[in-house]
């Protein structure tokens, strides 16, 4: 009996994993960081149109955020296919748009409520008379500040 | 006696529980879009007598329920519009106290006196499609941001969207904040945008 064995050759030692939690783990912090919870599921189709003078919405805390659009494939049955609002998870109309943003106002603290940004989050696809009508409102209870929001890119995609 | 090590927690499992959250996450994560044009809403006033604007100074832009375009009457692509605006609002017509020293257009008569007076009239209709009415803010903010870079560029050698970045995200700009800030004002003040928007035709 020797006390060094001989290993016997040829076979390929085990690559080791040690490592494989901590690459996990920085995948895992990175996405962490990167994530927004979404707060508010989107019941509406809504691919954005693009543009490329584009300006950043810094503040999120002082965004409202209106969605419009066609409802998605599994609330046609109910909503009809004609494009609607979505204010935070519920379906609305056009007149609750005015309760909505008093709501929003009331909800922050008064000397921000003046830098209150209203985002439009509208399907490209959608009738400008539906936002002729969200902007009528919105000038009615003087929120003045809008944001369209849309995607990067070229505008000659919007249209074919 | 020798001390008895503690027993070594078998780790191998944390990958797993990694793993868990990692998707979790993956799963969850929306890469918000959160850039958009920025728009000011005119508040609601009735003007008593509103003041008289000389037809040159007007650039109609119409969209119509077929998402085309009627631009002082004549059809157009889109993908000429940002041209003719700019040649529309750097025109600098005017003669006299109405002159435009920077406006390097054509200085034609029948089109806008200068660019604190031309103003872009944008109307469309109730079943134009939203993607095409924001190809057309874009192309006419494009048009505005063109000559406003350009002015930009030959007073003080810097873009003037770089110019407004900066301002905005103060944190990487060294130089002095209110000299910035003026000097945005000072080339929106030469190309102020005038843009207005009627109300859609039933």
């Amino acid at each position: 009996m020797s006390k060094f064995k001989k290993k016997k050759g040829g076979e390929l030692p085990a690559i080791s994993t040690a490592s494989l939690p901590d690459i996990v783990f920085m995948l895992l912090f990175f996405f962490m960081v990167a994530t927004v919870m979404r707060q508010n599921t989107l019941k509406i189709q809504n691919n954005l149109p693009s543009a490329d003078q584009v300006e950043k919405l810094d503040k999120k805390d002082l965004v409202m955020y209106i969605y419009a659009g066609k409802p998605s494939q599994r609330y046609q049955s109910t909503f009809g296919q004609e494009a609607r609002i979505q204010l935070g998870d519920k379906f609305a109309d056009v007149k609750d748009i005015k309760a909505f943003i008093e709501a929003e106002r009331a909800s922050k603290r008064e000397e921000l409520v003046p830098f209150l940004t209203t985002a439009l989050k509208v399907d490209g696809e959608t009738n400008m008379g539906l936002i002729s009508d969200i902007k009528q409102e919105l000038r009615q209870v003087n929120a003045l500040k809008i944001n369209y929001t849309t995607k990067k890119g070229d505008v000659f995609r919007n249209m074919n | 006696m020798a001390k008895r090590s503690a027993p070594e927690v078998n780790a191998g499992s944390m990958a797993d529980i990694a793993f868990l959250l990692l998707i979790f996450f993956l799963v969850t994560t929306t890469i918000e879009t959160d850039s958009g044009i920025s728009r000011k809403l005119p508040p609601i006033e009735d003007v008593e007598d509103p003041p008289i604007i000389k037809q040159k100074n007007i650039f109609t832009v119409v969209v119509n329920r077929n998402d085309q375009l009627l631009v002082e009457d004549d059809l157009m692509e889109l993908k000429d519009l940002r041209a003719a605006a700019v040649a529309f609002l750097d025109n600098g017509g005017g003669q006299g106290e109405e002159a435009c020293d920077y406006c390097k257009g054509k200085r034609d008569a029948s089109s806008s006196d200068n660019p604190d007076k031309a103003i872009i009239s944008l109307q469309n209709d109730r079943f134009t499609s939203y993607n095409a009415y924001i190809s057309v803010q874009n192309e006419l903010v494009a048009a505005y941001n063109e000559l406003r870079n350009r002015e930009a560029e030959r007073l003080f050698g810097m873009k003037f969207t770089e110019m407004e970045a900066l301002a905005k995200d103060g944190s990487s700009y060294s130089g002095n904040r209110d000299r910035l800030k003026e000097n945005i004002e000072r080339v929106k003040l030469m190309y102020p945008q005038k843009l207005s928007e009627a109300e859609p035709k039933k």
